[in-house]
């Protein structure tokens, strides 16, 4: 009898917690839902009086004066599948480097690229925008991609590092006794195991990449090149802003995120089961 | 074979020299420039590299809205660090005690991460959003009032002694899900014959967590710390859509006044000053535990 | 000269009578450019320019001869296009005879703002179509970036234009502003443009001295915006008998007032952090003459004045009656408070109305109190990029943004004023009442320059004047506020 009072009240907490955490996705929801005329910071729990897609379809296509996230939606797909993609590659062959094969220095360099990653990327960004002129990828998605592969190198060899030194050493001792070298090790045993860590890399980053507004804002100059972060803040306008829209248009530009998290959260879990994050 | 363990070294190093290049340029050769633009005159938009040592990291201690910042700072940084670590500590331990629908709660928790701090800061912002005596009150205190607690009715983030509080709660409604995910792995990676020992042995629960588990999970800490003290240096994108500077610059952070200072004062100098700044409060703190926390896995 | 007396004399008289509006030409013989140019002109130096406005015509319209070589002798029967007088004269100004490209039409025009939505959005649009009805044969770029103040957009043009990549023109605000921009090297001075287009004469003259930074014009205006208005509830001053306070004293009593009726006196928003600042701009206005508030920014007059020191009291003053979550509101969300007839007045500069209008709110307009025959100007231009990679478009999109239509079909929709001085009554009865009274205003006021808009002080300064004002909601120490403001002088100046 005890254990039940405990059971409900831990069932009554969670509950609770939940509720803070889906607060916000109601007033999104429900905001987006209701029409310009209605829309009204003291009746904002209120539900909506007549239900209006309105606003979702001026977030997607553009209404007076603007253009919609449709297309640059397209523009973050293009610019995130390849990013990720590479950066995760690069963790993968970097954090078995760092996880299996020590040369001298690689702990130092390993430090060194970690701490890398903590710099406030304003202080880089005109370095950045001359470098990549210079190279000719500046205000294309291109230069986009590449500015987010280089920054994510850090956090993906760290993933990757962490779930590779997981791996029993005796399935690599009796591989190397088969006489497989770096590579061959690599190819037969982690590769093949590799799955959690990437489905970790792989959510981490579509995520990261996917919600950056920085690099965004300053790499891809052209509307037409510009990734959905740019276009959700061109949505709330210099002057007069239209909330309804606004909150459409978030809920729009944070469903792909939302869905990979929804129904590839259990692969996000089981890599974090298998030691991706161990630290 | 130690031929074979020479070729395979430099094919190791090989591998990582692309990403060490990339990094080398891309992260400490600009960083490098950040530091000697921090101690150059160049603050107007045309590039000026003379040097005047030290003058522009006087002018920002002397300015008061960069104090501010700074230990605005702290305050975020302690309250959304230990926030999240204990709110997301707390969540993995209720849901590692075999939960009906865990996976749901688990997703609730977690959907936050995948959300830009750019819509975490519009919505936070109408909930954080007090209302006021003639307009009445919205958003959370407007919750409180309907349930009859109006008496926790805050400022929140027009509150000058609260300000940056408000922005480490929506801070810590986005990540404590990720620590939860971890620490619920890391829980679910400790055998359960270590914690039946602890309890054959007349441990209680609650020791068997502060002598036992705690311990274990230790190294997911320090990955937690990491990740968090990482984005709560760079908190930008939140404070811009929440709450802006704040009443008296309660809600200000470095990043931010850099950014204004950079590209509207055009101070390009000190505007490094404070990248170089942030980065040694960093180096302070994060560089002494990657180096023991990297010792102790090369013992172990 | 391969013409025959007859065309001479027709080509001298007919299409020079109407080398304003540029008009087609048949050829009936033979033909050099620089004889057409000495023809219609009587300059052979303008040929180029009637190579570039064929080539852009035959773009979009098979029947102009496409002209590849300066030099080239076009057949007969071919048919060229003359353009505008004006027009031919500012591309000589502006074209680099290094860049043979410019000779061919076509390209683009990438126009960088902060316009993104609401009736700016519309505005801008208008100024588009305008343009393309000109210049079909140029591919318009919107490259906007929202953020109110354009503190985003900036982000993004200063290092484009450090790495020498910048749009064709981008949108900055009349006054010193420019400074952060460093213009020398950056942007081209457009004092040429003024006198070719006449700019110089059809702008009042005050917008003009603002215009100048280092002795030259670097923008093109296209609206003014007055900073100074005071906004109130017509339903709420009906209500108590109420009229718009002259002076602060006034002020103040309704103040009193109307917090004993549970309305809040003066609704004020600072979450952008320029609002309160903006509000203190206006009592500065107030307390100071205009002699002397231009003053401020110039260091003619000294910011330990008691005029400043009266500003910041009054400041301090009001701050007893506003609404407590005004650093929760930006300047657009606490209008709410008039809408709702909970809050009573409201100073901000005359985009409030589109927001009115919008909502369907009757408001009421006054010139803030004592600011009565002062007008706190802003305004919004174009500038023209030492870089920009198409330089002849640029030429006509400033022709359209300084021309009166252009600034008729922008500023109906922005709830703006012209910036030209030309408006006859008939298109001035065009606007809604407010901005028919403001153009009045505009005329005869004196005017001073807006800080917080950009044109008073350079970035720097408006950072530091912001800074302060922003300490000061919270700490309400005049002395120490004062003593900011002067040390924030003494940095931009130099002193």
């Amino acid at each position: 009898m005890r254990v039940k009072i405990g059971r409900i009240f831990l069932y009554l907490v969670l509950v609770a917690f939940a509720a803070y955490y889906l607060m916000p996705v109601y007033v999104l929801v429900v905001t987006s839902l209701k029409s310009f005329a209605e829309v009204n910071l003291y009746r904002m729990w209120d539900l909506p009086h007549s239900f209006s897609l309105e606003s979702f379809r001026r977030a997607l296509f553009g209404g007076m004066g603007y253009q919609g996230l449709g297309p640059n939606i397209l523009n973050s797909i293009i610019m995130v599948i390849p990013a990720t993609l590479i950066s995760a590659a690069l963790g993968s062959v970097n954090g078995y480097i760092f996880a299996r094969w020590q040369f001298r220095g690689a702990n130092t360099l390993f430090t060194l690229a970690l701490f890398g990653m903590f710099i406030p990327y304003q202080s880089i960004l005109i370095p950045l925008v001359q470098t990549l002129r210079a190279i000719g990828l500046y205000g294309s998605i291109p230069g986009l991609i590449l500015t987010h592969v280089i920054y994510g190198i850090p956090i993906t060899t760290l993933i990757f590092r962490n779930y590779y030194a997981t791996v029993p050493k005796e399935l690599v001792e009796a591989a190397r006794m088969d006489g497989a070298g770096l590579l061959g090790v690599y190819r037969r045993i982690m590769l093949p195991l590799s799955m959690p860590g990437f489905a970790v890399v792989l959510i981490w980053q579509f995520t990261s990449i996917w919600n950056d507004f920085l690099f965004a804002v300053t790499v891809a100059q052209d509307p037409a090149v510009q990734p959905v972060t740019v276009a959700l803040n061109n949505l709330a306008g210099s002057f007069i802003v239209e909330w309804n829209v606004q909150m459409a248009g978030a809920l729009l530009a944070a469903l792909p995120t939302l869905l990979v998290y929804i129904f590839l959260g259990r692969y996000f879990m089981r890599g974090l089961l298998a030691g991706s994050l161990k630290g | 074979m130690r031929r074979r363990i020479k070729r395979e070294t430099l094919l190791s190093i090989l591998l990582v020299l692309p990403s060490a290049l990339a990094i080398l340029v891309f992260v400490y050769g600009f960083i490098g420039l950040t530091a000697y633009v921090s101690f150059s005159n160049w603050n107007k938009l045309v590039p000026d590299y003379t040097f005047v040592g030290a003058v522009n990291y006087l002018r920002l201690f002397q300015n008061p809205r960069f104090v501010i910042t700074l230990r605005n700072l702290g305050v975020f940084t302690g309250l959304f660090v230990g926030g999240s670590l204990v709110l997301g500590f707390l969540l993995a331990v209720m849901l590692d005690r075999r939960i009906k629908a865990e996976a749901l709660f688990r997703t609730i928790y977690l959907y936050p991460l995948a959300l830009s701090f750019i819509v975490t800061g519009v919505v936070w912002r109408w909930l954080l959003n007090p209302g006021s005596p003639q307009m009445g009150s919205t958003g959370i205190n407007l919750l409180l009032e309907m349930m009859g607690l109006g008496f926790l009715k805050t400022g929140w983030y027009t509150d000058p002694r609260i300000g940056i509080i408000a922005v480490a709660i929506a801070a810590v409604w986005q990540m404590s899900g990720y620590v939860m995910a971890m620490y619920l792995a890391g829980l679910r990676g400790i055998p359960e014959e270590l914690r039946e020992a602890a309890r054959v042995d007349g441990a209680s629960e609650s020791q068997i967590y502060r002598f036992v588990v705690l311990p274990l999970l230790r190294p997911i800490t320090f990955g937690a710390l990491i990740v968090l003290g990482h984005i709560s240096l760079k908190i930008y994108d939140l404070v811009v859509a929440m709450t802006g500077p704040g009443p008296g610059y309660s809600c200000d952070v470095p990043a931010y006044f850099m950014w204004e200072l950079t590209f509207r004062a055009n101070r390009f100098a000190q505007g490094a000053g404070i990248a170089i700044i942030l980065l040694v409060i960093v180096s302070l703190l994060i560089v002494p535990y990657l180096r023991y926390s990297l010792r102790r896995e090369v013992e172990a | 000269m391969k013409f025959s007396k007859i065309l001479a004399v027709l080509v001298a008289f007919g299409i020079l009578g109407f080398a304003q509006v540029g008009s087609p030409l048949v050829l009936d013989k033979p033909a050099a450019l620089k004889d057409i140019a000495v023809a219609v002109f009587g300059d052979a130096s303008y040929a180029p320019a009637i190579m570039r406005a064929t080539n852009s015509k035959a773009l979009v319209d098979a029947s102009f001869a496409r002209i590849s070589r300066l030099d080239e002798v076009l057949p007969s029967g071919a048919k060229v296009w003359i353009p505008e007088e004006a027009w031919a004269k500012a591309f000589l100004a502006v074209w680099d005879p290094n860049r043979v490209e410019d000779l061919f039409g076509g390209g683009k025009l990438v126009v960088g703002s902060w316009w993104t939505a609401g009736g700016e959005a519309e505005g801008l649009d208008a100024l588009f179509g305008l343009y393309r009805g000109n210049y079909p044969d140029v591919v318009i770029v919107n490259a906007t970036i929202a953020g109110g103040a354009g503190f985003a957009f900036k982000a993004v043009l200063k290092p484009r234009l450090i790495a020498g990549d910048p749009p064709d023109t981008f949108q900055l605000h009349a006054g010193l502003e420019v400074e952060g921009y460093s213009p020398e090297t950056y942007l081209r001075p457009l004092d040429d443009l003024y006198s070719i287009f006449g700019w110089d004469k059809v702008f009042p003259p005050d917008l003009l001295t603002l215009m100048r930074y280092e002795g030259h014009y670097w923008g093109v205006p296209v609206n003014i915006h007055r900073a100074n208005v005071l906004w109130y509830s017509k339903e709420i001053f009906a209500k108590y008998n109420l009229k718009p306070p002259a002076n602060w004293d006034e002020f103040f009593q309704i103040c009193d007032f109307l917090k004993s009726k549970g309305i809040v006196p003066i609704t004020l928003a600072n979450a952008g952090g320029w609002e309160a600042p903006h509000l203190f701009e206006t009592i500065l206005a107030s307390t100071l003459t205009p002699e002397e508030y231009r003053g401020l920014w110039t260091g003619a007059t000294p910011w330990t004045h008691p005029g400043v020191t009266k500003a910041l009291e009054i400041l301090k003053k009001i701050l007893d009656y506003v609404n407590t979550d005004y650093s929760a509101h930006t300047w657009d969300t606490v209008l709410e408070y008039i809408a709702a007839g909970r809050g009573a007045m409201n100073v901000m500069g005359d985009w409030a109305m589109g927001w009115f209008m919008a909502k369907g709110v009757d408001v009421g307009w006054a010139p803030v109190p004592g600011t009565k025959g002062v007008f706190d100007a802003l305004s919004d231009t174009f500038a023209f990029p030492k870089r920009a990679p198409n330089p002849i478009n640029v030429i006509g999109w400033l022709e359209v943004c300084g021309s009166k239509e252009g600034q008729i079909a922008f500023n109906m929709r922005k709830g703006s004023i012209p910036a030209r001085t030309d408006i006859t009554p008939a298109e001035k009865a065009q606007f809604n009442p407010y901005l028919q009274s403001c153009m009045e205003d505009w005329a005869r006021d004196a005017i001073v320059p807006s800080v917080i808009h950009g044109a008073a002080a350079p970035e720097s300064w408006v950072v530091d004047f912001k800074d302060a004002i922003n300490l000061f909601l919270v700490t309400k120490d005049v002395a120490r506020a004062q003593a900011a403001l002067v040390a924030a002088a003494q940095a931009a100046l130099g002193k």
